[in-house]
């Protein structure tokens, strides 16, 4: 160590600064606060208890989900404790008072039946413990989708206006969080529901052009007759499967060749393919028919319609913790402003395949996994899309 | 003329790998003919590309130079950088790759549920591979230093270019082939001196080297180094269960396409690094035999690199040198770009794009703060190994061995094996390990050597490192049931399902 470099000062220098970086911080803090009136503080705690209640709704209205949440519920209201029932029972009680808890349903039953709020005083609510803040109770519906689904019941030592009021409306703030959760699960129904309709959506030029080439070579040549047909029953049988979600990249490209096996036949030499494919990225799990459509695509839109010989190359890179799989042709390309609105959904034209692929990507992966186009009219069309290679809940069967 | 032909080899390692680098994927092929399934990656051929990463610096020159200075404990030293594998072999390698995670916070990640578990795995990746490249670095320093002369710095400025370079480029990712070929390239460099060294001395008729006994009998204690038997097995401990928690070691398995080859890939690395590890032993007797005691200031490391040229006159002793010199950069250039993209891959994904998406308003894909990450990978390390040279590479290798043993093959095991793990526990367990070994070697490297126990222990804590951190983790467990991920049940059936077996839909997604 070097005698012009003291230790022990620097350590005291060190301290010092990081006391006096600690103090203008706290400073800092006090003064920022000190803008804020009574009220003000006091609707932001609400509106921020509310946000940590609201995730915990996004679920539905389950055991695991009542019981988290009514922490909250229990702060916003300032009640001695807070039940919340669904039809069949009791879903989670907070706060003391345990022993009433079997009686919880049976308190909520006249709102559950009228849908309206209603308050239990002293006669209906009794008590043999002396302490218990159990007394009374103010009990208002939750309603998702114009039917009663539950009730949110506020036990205190008396029932006042006020929380009659804040009960209710606090029933309200439920409900809507409640039919957001709704919707959410409504949009993942639909989906796995266009998941199924796109597996469906082999498209029938397809089957009628592969047949057609197909019983072109049954007399010239049949053996080659012979392979397609069986490409064309495994291809399929793999579009048509009923399995998992997922998928692995290698299992995907595979049928991706069966299919480009089936349109060679047809194109002949009119369709170049070129894979360039990283072999590390085989067993990325991808969701089952995101490369397929794609090709089709290329295939359908860059090259038929266009004349003299038609590229398509099928890149897949490995990126370390992502991948990322391109689609390349050369073929005649698409006005951008027709393809965005493909994406967007707004235009249902023909290429279901791409918005579609989209979708599931953002879906599964996030928003910035989704498609990327690059294209012009004439200039030929790049899609491409990039995946993590892990992600939480992705799983090949 | 030593120094031109050594300094052309380094020259040439260092140009072929930021050529490859760059290039990267146009090395694979381009064809129009389909099948996609021919071109999965063979379990052979990922063994060679994990052992072509695995075999280090320390590998390389440590080993030797550690027998050669200590004597024939150190014999244990190879075979626990092979048995690592075993130990991966059997406890994780195929639940691992089922699990479907690509590194070590992934699995803790699909493991636990939990992004505390994850943010914990990911600083523990990055501290580990900065103490891995430490000692990276500082060969290269003595490497260059020793067939050039070159100041101490210049050897790991180059490498820490050369990586950034390679890494920031996009090339370096993982790009089996090249890796693989490494392995062959390292193994050549070794052995081929090994066997010349070997016919000169059969020729020559000298007999055994003239030793000591405390450097030829097993566990005889000496000065600065009197519980030989506990800093042995210790160090035994912290290579069997450190390998699993080395981050550029995982990354591989991942290419295994299931578990039944991430299998046969961990058998196929263990013949290939039982072979690498016969040679170290061959350089430390020979170096006894040649050069009984070294110079004053003079490391043990570079013995490797010194016996040639006492051994063969002339032009043939250059060459061999400078094969030596070129493997030796091989060796730790393939490491360190390795660790560097394990690094680098986690500090951008779990520190920096996170923040980068919020000011780049989402387009985080932006190439910007990979380089970043790459940079910042590269430099803290190349920073700390400016400050620890006088601690001997296979040193500091394995501090960070017993840190990875002290705090993922808990996680790992217990993770794979134990259905009660928690994740408190996890939480607990990660925390204590890191602490515990992170501080024995704070300890050990300001305070110096310590006689006695405490300096045994502080200078070797796997042994008890390791114990407390499993028994944290279990006893954590125990008393936070109410944390136990609500799925795992079906998680472990997927880990452990061989993929042959078809399970009912049902149980297996939701």
């Amino acid at each position: 160590m070097s005698p012009s470099f003291h230790v022990p000062t620097a350590v005291v220098v060190a301290g010092a600064m990081l006391l006096l970086g600690l103090g203008v911080w706290l400073a800092g803090r006090g003064r920022r606060r000190g803008f804020l009136s009574t009220v003000d503080r006091v609707t932001y705690s609400t509106l921020h208890t509310a946000s940590l209640a609201s995730r915990h709704l996004a679920d539905g209205l389950t055991p695991d989900a009542a019981d988290r949440a009514g922490k909250h519920l229990l702060t916003i209201l300032g009640a001695s404790s807070v039940a919340i029932c669904d039809a069949a029972g009791l879903l989670a009680w907070t706060g003391p008072g345990d022993h009433h808890s079997r009686e919880a349903h049976e308190h909520a039953e006249p709102t559950r039946t009228s849908g309206a709020p209603t308050v239990l005083s002293g006669s209906e609510i009794t008590c043999s413990d002396p302490d218990c803040p159990i007394r009374a109770a103010v009990t208002a519906p939750l309603i998702a989708d114009e039917r009663v689904v539950g009730t949110l019941t506020a036990y205190a030592p008396t029932a006042s206006a006020g929380l009659a009021r804040a009960t209710g409306e606090l029933a309200r703030w439920v409900s809507a969080e409640l039919d957001v959760a709704e919707l959410g699960r409504a949009r993942t129904r639909a989906m796995e529901a266009e998941l199924r309709a796109l597996r469906a959506q082999i498209s029938p030029h397809f089957i009628y052009n592969s047949l057609g080439a197909i019983a072109s070579f049954v007399r010239t040549d049949p053996e080659r007759a012979r392979e397609l047909l069986l490409e064309f029953a495994d291809f399929t049988r793999y579009a048509l499967r009923q399995g998992g979600p997922f998928t692995t990249l290698a299992e995907e490209l595979r049928n991706v060749e069966r299919y480009l096996v089936l349109e060679q036949a047809r194109f002949g030499e009119r369709l170049q393919v070129s894979l360039l494919i990283a072999p590390e990225v085989l067993p990325v799990r991808v969701p089952y028919l995101a490369v397929q459509p794609l090709v089709e695509n290329a295939v359908r839109h860059g090259l038929a319609s266009k004349e003299g010989i038609g590229h398509v190359t099928i890149t897949a890179r490995d990126l370390g913790s992502d991948a990322e799989i391109s689609i390349e042709d050369d073929g005649v390309g698409t006005e951008p402003e027709l393809v965005r609105q493909i994406l967007d959904g707004q235009s249902r034209a023909d290429s279901v395949g791409l918005g579609n692929v989209d979708a599931r990507l953002r879906q599964v992966y996030g928003d910035e996994c989704g498609l990327v186009v690059e294209t012009a009219v004439g200039a030929g069309t790049r899609v491409s899309f990039r995946i993590p290679k892990y992600a939480p809940g992705v799983h090949a069967e | 003329m030593a120094d031109s032909l050594s300094v052309i080899a380094v020259a040439l390692v260092c140009v072929t790998t930021l050529v490859v680098g760059g290039l990267g994927l146009r090395l694979s092929r381009r064809t129009s003919d389909f099948y996609v399934a021919g071109r999965t990656v063979s379990p052979r051929l990922n063994a060679s590309a994990i052992s072509g990463e695995y075999l280090s610096a320390a590998s390389f020159l440590g080993v030797a130079g550690l027998i050669y200075d200590q004597g024939v404990d150190l014999l244990w030293l190879p075979v626990g950088y092979t048995l690592g594998y075993l130990v991966l072999l059997v406890m994780v390698a195929a639940p691992m790759r089922r699990s479907g995670a690509y590194t070590l916070p992934d699995f803790a990640e699909a493991r636990l549920g939990s992004m505390l578990v994850r943010r914990l795995a990911a600083v523990l990746v990055v501290a580990i591979g900065w103490m891995y490249l430490v000692p990276q670095f500082q060969g290269a320093s003595l490497a260059l230093q020793l067939v050039t002369g070159a100041p101490q710095w210049v050897g790991s400025l180059i490498v820490a270019v050369v990586v950034a370079g390679a890494v920031g480029a996009g090339g370096m990712r993982s790009i089996t082939f090249v890796q693989a070929m490494q392995y062959w390239i390292k193994l050549t460099c070794l052995a081929v001196p090994a066997f010349v060294l070997i016919a000169l001395w059969i020729r020559s008729g000298a007999g055994a080297p003239d030793v000591s006994d405390a450097w030829s009998l097993p566990f005889v204690p000496r000065s600065g180094d009197d519980h030989p038997i506990y800093r042995t097995s210790s160090m035994m401990l912290a290579l069997c269960f450190g390998t699993m928690g080395l981050p550029h070691v995982l990354v591989r398995y991942y290419t295994n396409p299931d578990g039944v080859a991430a299998r046969r890939t961990t058998v196929s690395v263990v013949a290939l690094l039982g072979i690498f590890y016969l040679l170290p032993p061959v350089y430390a007797v020979l170096g006894r035999l040649h050069l009984p005691s070294l110079p004053a200031g003079v490391r043990s490391d570079t013995i490797v690199l010194q016996l040639p040229g006492r051994v063969v006159e002339g032009i043939g002793g250059d060459v061999l040198t400078a094969m030596l010199a070129g493997g030796a950069f091989a060796a730790l250039l393939s490491t360190a770009s390795g660790l560097a993209m394990a690094v680098t891959g986690v500090l951008h994904q779990e520190f920096l794009r996170p923040r980068l998406s919020r000011l780049t308003g989402g387009d985080a894909f932006g190439f910007g703060g990979f380089r970043l990450a790459a940079v910042a990978a590269v430099v803290v390390p190349f920073v700390i190994a400016r400050f620890v040279e006088k601690i001997g590479i296979a040193t500091t290798v394995g501090f960070a061995f017993s840190l990875a043993a002290a705090t993922f093959a808990p996680l790992m095991i217990l993770g794979v094996w134990w259905r009660g793990l928690s994740r408190a526990g996890a939480v607990a367990g990660l925390v204590v390990g890191a602490l515990a070994s992170t501080s024995a070697g704070l300890v050990t490297y300001a305070a110096g050597a310590l006689g006695g126990w405490p300096g045994a222990l502080l200078a070797n804590p796997a042994a008890w490192c390791a114990p407390l951190a499993f028994a944290t983790t279990v006893i954590v467990s125990l008393a936070t049931p109410a944390s136990i991920p609500r799925d795992t049940p079906r998680l472990m059936v997927r880990l452990h399902t061989p993929e042959r077996v078809h399970l009912a839909r049902s149980r297996l997604s939701d």
